[in-house]
């Protein structure tokens, strides 16, 4: 087993017996000591030799039977202890505990209220389960393994539970109290949680507690804790909490006891982040500040650092010593969009001109002018916060010093006051010291029989009649820069001359795959105004010309080739949007042959899936940066197209992948062409090259994105837009200085799109600390599971899944583990303590474990899987936490008359109920979900349909009715597809119905569909890897 | 019996033959005696208004290897049905459609006045004509505009159901689809990359899945005419095409300073050369080349395209140093020969003021029989005139120009053929009547005229192979049959049968019968022939001896003398004027390539090996007439004697047409005094030769260049250079100072160049 994983972190042996079990499923069970207790699995572990999934599921279920009551003695006692310390105040739980509370109360039988300490035996149950649930696709297995879990001991869950995060301590192992046995005293905060999870659709409103202060006090970890560590083992049953979405013959009602509530909720961690600071102003003077969630809404004032939209990072007070970080595995990275839009509100970036000499730079690091340039001697020279150098001041640059020793132009001078701003670049930083033309887009159409089928070709072609109106200009221009050409393909490519001289278009044809070439230099790339009745007139007249094409092989490299020759012939930088139908199979470079094998999942050959095939492509991607070339690829798929294979030259270049499976016009034609006016309208700069330069002690070393590198340092991109984000990730030289701090400049130089080089340079000041307690308060999970998507989806290019998910959770383990052992106060070791910048972080961990590329499942389409990927590859924070914990909002009791927006709920088939409609969306589907018993009234306004019964089936859009709740549901649902870089298609699915299905795989908190387990599963199992660690 | 000249006069008319000897020495080794080869200069497709063609299909030997046309030459006996052929003697039955022949009713071709006769047969679906333009754009605006008129002027000359296309090309090779509404589009091709003939009919999309021939049968050439959307119907493209010519840009891409445009014809040459070879196999068709410079880049690439490397002389030739020559000749005879396989041919039309290549590119013209026409510019109305004679029309209204001609020799069993020269390629036909020894394009009896019109002359060698101890019997006659398949320009197939009868003689006995059977100007044209076809692989100076040597042992043959006795020595009427055509030949731009570019010399050597015999002597030894009031105007000798200051002259080299005015003429008129009612005769005298230029004007192709010059000026160096040098700087005053005018040259003239001959025939020694 390969510990020394993708993760930044060393390998820890600790983990590895944990790590073992958790894989190997109920295979590896020697490893633990635990299933003694029970001994059934051992038992298992013989029958099931293959490890196969379904003959597992006999052996799991005896799991729970033979446990000893030993053990849940304990439990007992401790559950019966527990009331003392943790009691709910009865006046609270009983208005608005009731159905937890009578679930509660009868699965509660061993013992009264749940305590928030797992035990042993739960984790190794939940160890069972969760293995299982990882890797057993099929729900109903997952359900019969659970059963056996709920039967024996009538259990409640006492998942660790998160009460709001404000006024929980640092950590989160509190019980789920809200059950009946008034419990004698209890702290503030303990009846907080107990009303707030008492009160089920309305999470935590209570008010911060006093004395929050965003981070938790010792004072009441170490309150809380107390009562706890008699407590041991007791939550024998808690397993049942996995098996809630599995409503089956099987699970008897008693299962239901959990609360759910009470363990951490993604949606009341985010809720209270916007009450707290929604709304508020964000400025960056701070050093090490820690910017409000993504989530929240909020204004940042630039001073002196870069706005999070920019920049957020892991964490922001690095350990000062490499010993520190690797103690606590926390990886320290950066994910940075430099092109992240700006709200309205908020000042886009300064354009700084330093002459013909260009910026002024550090001579020995070469980091530009920034902030942290230290003025000395009178301001003659300054000294580099970077690398410490001294260098003189240039003389046009020359300015006294205050008394304060800064310069007395400091606030007239953006690259003085400001984390964000951009200097002009000179001719030294062009291609070949000529300035840049403007670039260029390539619309580049698929004509093969397939889309000319389906209408695709027609509605392209009229689409960008209106689109190319507006294309992306400069502040202030009257018109794009941006020149435009036009290729249309199957098994050839056809060119075309659109000169505004010419009566009507020119096609050229070319045949010769083999070696691509542009046939037309003047009159290919045209400026849109200038050609427009030329333009008109092709865009007419190409779906007719193909209308009764036979055709239906495609070439693909070729069609890329084609637009690198174009763009270096024209010599300038631009972008390809590709509409491509099926895989090439014509005769050419880069010719492609159907390679899915479904019989490769959870093999060691899996990773073969993902990794695109080798040579013509892989040049391609290097030419592609290499004249800046990027590629938007917008595929229309009826099967199989190797999108491994084929996204590969995007998801180098900084382009997207956009993937409309059996397209048809009337139900995708709308939401394909909201992507397709994103994209092309969206703000971008090309043929840029970044370099992220930090002070010394630590450096970047490693980076995410959709960006090729030809050495360790340079990030090229043919391309980067609003939406990419880059992570990097950072490893310590040398210690670093509790004082100066960490600095990190990014620099990013590129071509606007009216054709200006400029360099757009971000910089930010981190803390060091040489406490880890400071670390784990300054965390940010958002970013930090960004980091680790990233790294998991690059990895599984060179390993095999479950190594992959092995290592995610050790290092989570590892994580929590040492947050534990350094920085909580002592309590028992059953208890599982979390940090509160983090203690969300497990729902996203169980997620990210949960995406289709992660899962090993055979019902998973390989292409899925593959795009989802290189997706997520140039997501920014925003997007990965979004895709990670979907928006579940309600929307049958919606205030109509509210401005604000809806509160979401928490992605789990508990929240849903049979009379209802939600929306959830996560940032790449759209679902509007409809309870079976949704009142005909709702149907009436929204559908202007008596009745669920008579709702169609494909239906993409709501009708435009005129009633309030259709407006405010419409508004809400144009309002988010406005929000998200992607758009997304509106599938409306009753419940109960097949398509169904889909939505639920994405309510993260429950098993998963396609194997991996609840977020209750995996809390126990990552609590029992914690322990395993902490002895 | 009349003169050999009328003799020789009535064949050339009637069959278009011109024999060098018209007595056959009847032994190997007394024709090799002879000096000059029996061999003819033969016109397969003469112009003969009075020869109606036969609407049936020729009567052949059935001898396998045989296959003789029936021909009056044969005996025929009329009553048993038989015929014997005169080639092979084999006795064959004639066929069933001959059985009411008799003594009385003859068939066309036993008749004597029918040693020519012209079939037209029915074979296979009548393919219409093709005409594939392939131009070139990198050239001057003015020019380019001009090309245009003249191919939009062109598409109305041409018959309305020719199938027509057009390639251009620059740096990039465009094939324009003709049958597209609504959007211009044409294929295309980098400049730079050679492709088979197989990639471009898969690029062109020219080839269909194998189903669409079932069962084998092969596409008809209406199918593949239906499916090639590059070549349509005049008629029904005209406007389109007439359109797209106009909208025809110069090459776009820039041309930085320095730099030649990069030109692809080497790729767009191959392009249409397997267009043509994937639609429409052995059909007619003409590929029309129009460039306006070197080709650059890609294969056939003749010079780089760095203006600072100036391309390929005479001297770089000779240095070795001309670096792309060999691989560019190469190429280009490999597209040439499988043109000519398919019966295409190649036109070039080159129109620049520096060399555009004909040099590497001039085999694509002389194996398919297609014309090279050089000019300055397109928009010279040398070019333009010439153009448009390639459409010209005979008295049928039908285009003088024959496709696909296979020009089959046989002969009886004394002779055997050594080979041909002329715009043709060997179909490597094994037949017994061929010779071992090789002249000229040997090896084969069959050879394969693609482009053929009524000048079309090809010199065909023979060898008398009989051996010297086994006679002739006396009155034995010696016969040729020339079989001549072509596709007229109508589309019809025809056959032409020429079947000729020399006498053989003994050239022991009968060597003055011999002598004046001399057909001296016809060997003059054949000699000259193969020197130039020597020349094209040998060093200049070798082939120069070579033919010094052939004069000097014809001389010696044939001259009488007293041994070592120069001022004795005497050749008889039918050789006088022979030595005078060497002389000339030698000095001539075919041998010579002082002051010639190499595409100027294999420009001129193209047309040469092509002409008939009265073109050809012209080119030989250009005509001069003078105008003067002393009478009407005469012709006069080639020499600056001839150089008068009161004298107009008109020099006609075939390339040039030179008028000369002398030096009072030039001052006379430049005072103007054309202008004035009493000097109406010197008006007139300026007239005359104007309109008889004019005449050879409309007639000849290619349009020579017209040059009208004076005393002292620059452009009467053509007339200088022709001249023979009797009055030099050097022997100026020796000859005295009121005759003519002096050459500055070294070069030999007639009179050394006799005394030196008759020197070396009458030299013991030699």
């Amino acid at each position: 087993m390969s510990q020394q994983g993708y993760v930044a972190a060393p390998p820890y042996s600790q983990a590895q017996p944990g790590m073992g079990a958790y894989q190997g499923g109920f295979g590896s069970g020697p490893t633990q000591p635990l299933y003694g207790h029970y001994g059934g699995p051992p038992q298992a572990l013989s029958a099931p030799s293959a490890g196969m999934m379904k003959s597992s599921v006999s052996p799991a279920a005896s799991v729970p039977l033979p446990p000893g009551p030993s053990q849940y003695n304990p439990n007992v006692q401790q559950n019966g202890s527990h009331p003392q310390s943790y009691p709910a105040p009865p006046a609270v739980s009983a208005p608005y505990g009731q159905p937890p509370h009578s679930l509660y109360n009868s699965m509660a039988s061993p013992g009264p209220p749940p305590t928030q300490q797992l035990t042993n035996q739960m984790s190794s149950m939940n160890l069972g389960s969760h293995a299982q649930g990882l890797q057993s696709p099929p729900p109903p297995a997952s359900s019969v393994v659970q059963q056996p879990f709920q039967t024996p001991p009538p259990s409640t869950m006492a998942p660790p539970q998160m009460p709001p995060g404000l006024q929980s301590p640092h950590m989160s192992p509190l019980m789920s109290p809200p059950q009946s046995p008034p419990a004698s005293t209890a702290m503030a905060s303990q009846s907080m949680a107990g009303t707030s999870m008492a009160s089920m659709g309305r999470p935590f409103p209570g008010p911060p507690p006093p004395g929050l202060g965003g981070f938790q006090q010792p004072g009441l970890g170490s309150a809380g804790q107390p009562g706890y560590p008699p407590q041991a083992g007791q939550f024998g049953g808690y397993m049942a909490g996995a098996h809630q979405n599995m409503p089956g013959p099987f699970t008897g009602p008693p299962q239901k006891k959990l609360d759910p509530d009470s363990i951490p909720s993604i949606t009341q961690v985010i809720e209270d982040d916007q009450v707290k600071q929604g709304g508020q102003v964000f400025t960056t003077n701070i050093r090490g500040q820690v910017p409000p969630l993504v989530t929240t809404d909020f204004t940042v004032t630039d001073q002196g650092n870069a706005s999070p939209r920019f920049i957020r990072c892991t964490t922001y007070s690095l350990p000062c010593t490499a010993d520190l970080a690797k103690q606590c595995q926390v990886p320290l990275a950066a994910i940075i969009k430099p092109f992240a839009s700006l709200p309205k509100n908020e000042t886009p970036l300064y354009v700084v001109n330093h002459g013909d000499t260009g910026p002024v730079r550090c001579n020995r690091c070469k980091a530009y002018m920034c902030p942290y340039m230290q003025f000395i001697d009178g301001g003659r020279r300054y000294q580099c916060g970077f690398c410490n150098c001294v260098n003189e001041v240039p003389v046009f640059y020359f300015q006294h010093l205050d008394h304060m020793g800064r310069r007395v132009d400091f606030y007239e001078r953006p690259e003085l006051s400001l984390g964000s701003y951009e200097f002009v670049a000179t001719l030294d930083y062009c291609k070949n010291n000529r300035p840049p033309n403007p670039p260029a887009y390539i619309f580049m159409i698929d004509v093969s029989y397939n889309n000319i089928k389906s209408g695709l070709v027609k509605l392209i072609c009229d689409e960008l009649k209106t689109l190319l109106e507006k294309l992306p200009r400069e502040e202030g221009m009257e018109t794009s820069a941006i020149k435009v050409g036009f290729v249309t393909y199957n098994k050839v490519l056809h060119f075309y001359n659109v000169k505004s001289a010419l009566a009507q278009p020119q096609m050229m044809v070319v045949s010769d795959t083999a070696e691509m070439f542009v046939p037309l230099l003047d009159g290919f790339l045209v400026n849109y105004q200038d050609s427009r009745a030329v333009i008109y007139n092709l865009l007419d007249q190409i779906p007719d010309m193909f209308a009764d094409t036979a055709e239906s092989e495609t070439v693909f490299a070729p069609v890329i080739q084609a637009g690198v020759e174009a763009f270096k012939a024209a010599e300038c930088s631009g972008k390809l949007f590709i509409f491509h139908s099926s895989m090439p199979t014509a005769e050419a470079p880069g010719k492609l042959k159907n390679r899915d094998d479904k019989k490769l999942v959870n093999t060691d050959k899996e990773k073969t899936l993902f990794q695109p095939q080798k040579g013509v492509y892989e040049q391609l991607s290097k030419d592609c940066v290499a004249s800046g070339c990027c590629v938007d690829l917008f595929l229309f798929p009826s099967q199989y197209t190797d999108i491994a294979t084929m996204a590969d030259v995007p998801s180098h270049t900084g382009g997207s992948v956009y993937k409309y499976s059996n397209f048809q016009v009337e139900t995708d034609g709308e939401h394909f062409l909201r992507d397709l006016r994103k994209d092309v309208q969206k703000s971008i700069g090309f043929d840029a090259i970044m370099r992220v330069r930090t002070s010394t002690g630590f450096r970047a070393t490693d980076f995410f994105g959709g960006i090729y590198m030809n050495n360790t340092t340079d990030v090229e991109m043919a391309a980067v837009d609003c939406d990419k984000g880059m992570t990097v990730e950072f490893k310590h030289d040398d210690t670093l200085s509790e004082e100066t701090g960490a600095l990190m400049q990014c620099a990013l130089l590129y071509t606007t799109i009216s054709g200006q080089r400029r360099l757009r340079i971000h910089n930010l000041s981190l803390n060091c600390s040489s406490q880890l307690s400071e670390l784990y308060k300054s965390c940010e999970t958002d970013s930090l599971i960004n980091f680790f998507a990233k790294s998991a989806y690059r990895a599984i290019l060179n390993q095999p899944l479950k190594n992959v998910r092995e290592i995610l959770v050790n290092q989570t383990a590892h994580m929590l583990a040492c947050y534990r052992k350094n920085c909580a106060s002592p309590s028992a070791a059953s208890q599982l303590i979390l940090p509160d910048a983090m203690k969300v972080f497990p729902v996203y961990m169980n997620s990210l474990m949960k995406t289709a590329p992660l899962v090993g499942s055979t019902e998973l389409s390989t292409d899925d899987r593959a795009h989802q990927r290189l997706s997520v590859m140039a997501m920014g924070v925003e997007d990965t936490q979004l895709l990670l914990y979907p928006r579940l909002i309600p929307l049958h009791n919606i205030d109509v008359n509210s401005e604000k927006p809806a509160t979401p709920v928490r992605c789990s088939e508990e929240r849903l109920t049979d009379s209802g409609i939600f929306l959830l969306e996560n940032g790449q589907s759209m679902f509007l979900w409809l309870g079976q018993a949704s009142s005909p009234d709702l149907i009436q306004s929204l559908f202007n349909l008596p009745s669920l019964a008579h709702l169609q089936g494909h239906m993409c859009a709501l009708p435009e009715l005129d009633n309030p709740l259709s407006t405010k549901i419409r508004s809400i649902i144009s309002g988010l597809l406005e929000k998200r870089s992607n758009s997304m298609k509106l599938q409306i699915v009753r419940q109960k119905d097949k398509p169904e299905m889909l939505f639920r795989q994405f309510l993260v908190e429950d098993k998963g569909l396609h194997g991996g387990a609840s977020y209750m599963d995996f809390l126990c199992y990552v609590h029992r890897e914690i322990r395993q660690l902490l002895t | 019996m009349t003169t050999y000249q009328e003799f020789i006069q009535q064949n050339e008319d009637r069959d278009g033959v011109r024999f060098s000897w018209n007595l056959w020495p009847s032994s190997r080794l007394e024709a090799t005696r002879l000096v000059v080869p029996v061999s003819c200069l033969f016109t397969p497709l003469k112009e003969r208004p009075n020869l109606p063609p036969v609407q049936y299909e020729p009567v052949l030997c059935s001898r396998a290897n045989c296959k003789a046309v029936l021909n009056p030459l044969c005996q025929v006996d009329f009553r048993a049905k038989i015929w014997a052929c005169n080639f092979c003697f084999q006795r064959n039955p004639f066929p069933p459609s001959y059985a009411g022949i008799s003594d009385m009713n003859q068939p066309a071709e036993l008749m004597p006045q029918f040693s020519t006769i012209e079939y037209i047969v029915q074979r296979g679906p009548a393919a219409p004509l093709i005409f594939l333009y392939v131009v070139d754009t990198c050239l001057e605006e003015e020019d380019l505009q001009a090309l245009k008129e003249s191919l939009q002027m062109s598409l109305s000359l041409l018959p309305p159901n020719a199938l027509v296309g057009l390639i251009t090309f620059g740096r990039m090779v465009q094939v324009h689809e003709l049958s597209c509404e609504g959007i211009a589009k044409s294929y295309v091709f980098r400049g730079t990359k050679d492709l088979t003939a197989k990639q471009i009919q898969e690029m062109l999309g020219l080839t269909k899945p194998a189903v669409a021939g079932q069962q084998g049968r092969p596409l008809a050439p209406q199918d593949a005419a239906a499916t090639c959307k590059f070549l349509q119907p005049v008629h029904r493209v005209d406007m389109n095409l007439t359109d797209l010519l106009g909208e025809l840009q110069r090459d776009p891409w820039p041309v930085p300073q320095g730099k030649r445009p990069l030109r692809s014809t080497g790729v767009a040459l191959s392009v249409a050369v397997g267009l043509l070879e994937g639609t429409f196999p052995n059909t007619g068709a003409r590929v029309m080349l129009f460039i306006g410079g070197p080709p650059t880049q890609g294969p056939g690439m003749v010079v780089g395209d760095e203006l600072k490397t100036p391309i390929r002389s005479w001297h770089d030739i000779q240095k070795d140093n001309a670096r792309h020559l060999k691989k560019a000749t190469k190429y280009y005879e490999a597209l040439a020969n499988r043109s000519a396989t398919n019966g295409h041919s190649i036109d070039i039309y080159a129109c620049a003021l520096d060399q555009t290549g004909l040099l590497e590119m001039k085999c694509l013209s002389n194996l398919t029989g297609g014309h090279i026409v050089m000019g300055d510019s397109f928009n010279t109305s040398l070019f333009k005139q010439t153009f448009q004679r390639v459409f010209s029309k005979d008295y049928n209204g039908d285009f003088r120009m024959a496709f696909g001609g296979v020009l089959e020799v046989k002969t009886s069993r004394e002779l055997k053929v050594c080979g041909a020269i002329g715009p043709c390629v060997s179909l490597n036909s094994k037949s017994p009547c061929v010779s071992e020894n090789d002249l000229g394009i040997g090896g084969t009896s069959q050879w394969k005229v693609c482009g053929l019109n009524p000048s079309t002359t090809l010199g065909i060698y023979f060898e008398v192979v009989n051996q010297h101890n086994a006679p002739v019997p006396q009155g034995g006659r010696g016969a040729v049959q020339f079989v001549t398949q072509y596709q007229h320009s109508n589309t019809q197939r025809r056959i032409r049968v020429t079947t000729i009868a020399r006498n053989w003689a003994d050239a022991q006995s009968q060597i003055q019968h011999i002598e004046s059977s001399f057909d001296q100007e016809a060997a003059a044209v054949l000699m000259a022939r193969l020197g130039v076809f020597r020349a094209e692989s040998e060093e200049g100076p070798d082939v120069l001896r070579w033919l010094d040597r052939q004069l000097i042992r014809l001389c010696q043959k044939f001259g009488q003398f007293n041994k070592d006795d120069p001022t004795s020595f005497r050749l008889s009427e039918s050789l006088s004027l022979y030595p005078q055509f060497m002389f000339h030949l030698r000095r001539s731009p075919f041998l010579q390539v002082f002051n010639n570019s190499p595409d100027e010399s294999s420009y001129y050597r193209h047309h040469f090996v092509r002409q008939d015999l009265t073109q050809s002597l012209i080119m030989i030894q250009p005509i001069l007439y003078s105008y003067s009031f002393h009478g009407p105007p005469e012709p006069v000798l080639l020499d600056s004697s001839s150089i008068l200051p009161d004298r107009i002259l008109l020099m006609d080299t075939f390339f040039q047409l030179v008028i000369y005015h002398g030096e009072t003429i030039a001052q006379w008129r430049k005072a103007g005094y054309q202008e004035m009612a009493e000097y109406e005769n010197f008006k007139q005298l300026l007239q005359a030769p104007l309109d008889d230029a004019q005449e050879i004007l409309q007639t000849r192709f290619p349009m020579p260049r017209y040059i009208d010059t004076e005393h002292g000026g620059s452009q009467a160096r053509f007339l200088l250079s022709k001249v023979n040098p009797s009055q030099t700087h050097n022997n100026l005053y020796a000859w005295g100072q009121e005759t003519g005018a002096p050459i500055l040259t070294d070069d030999v003239s007639l009179q050394v160049f006799m005394d030196h001959l008759k020197k070396l025939a009458v030299s013991s020694s030699a």
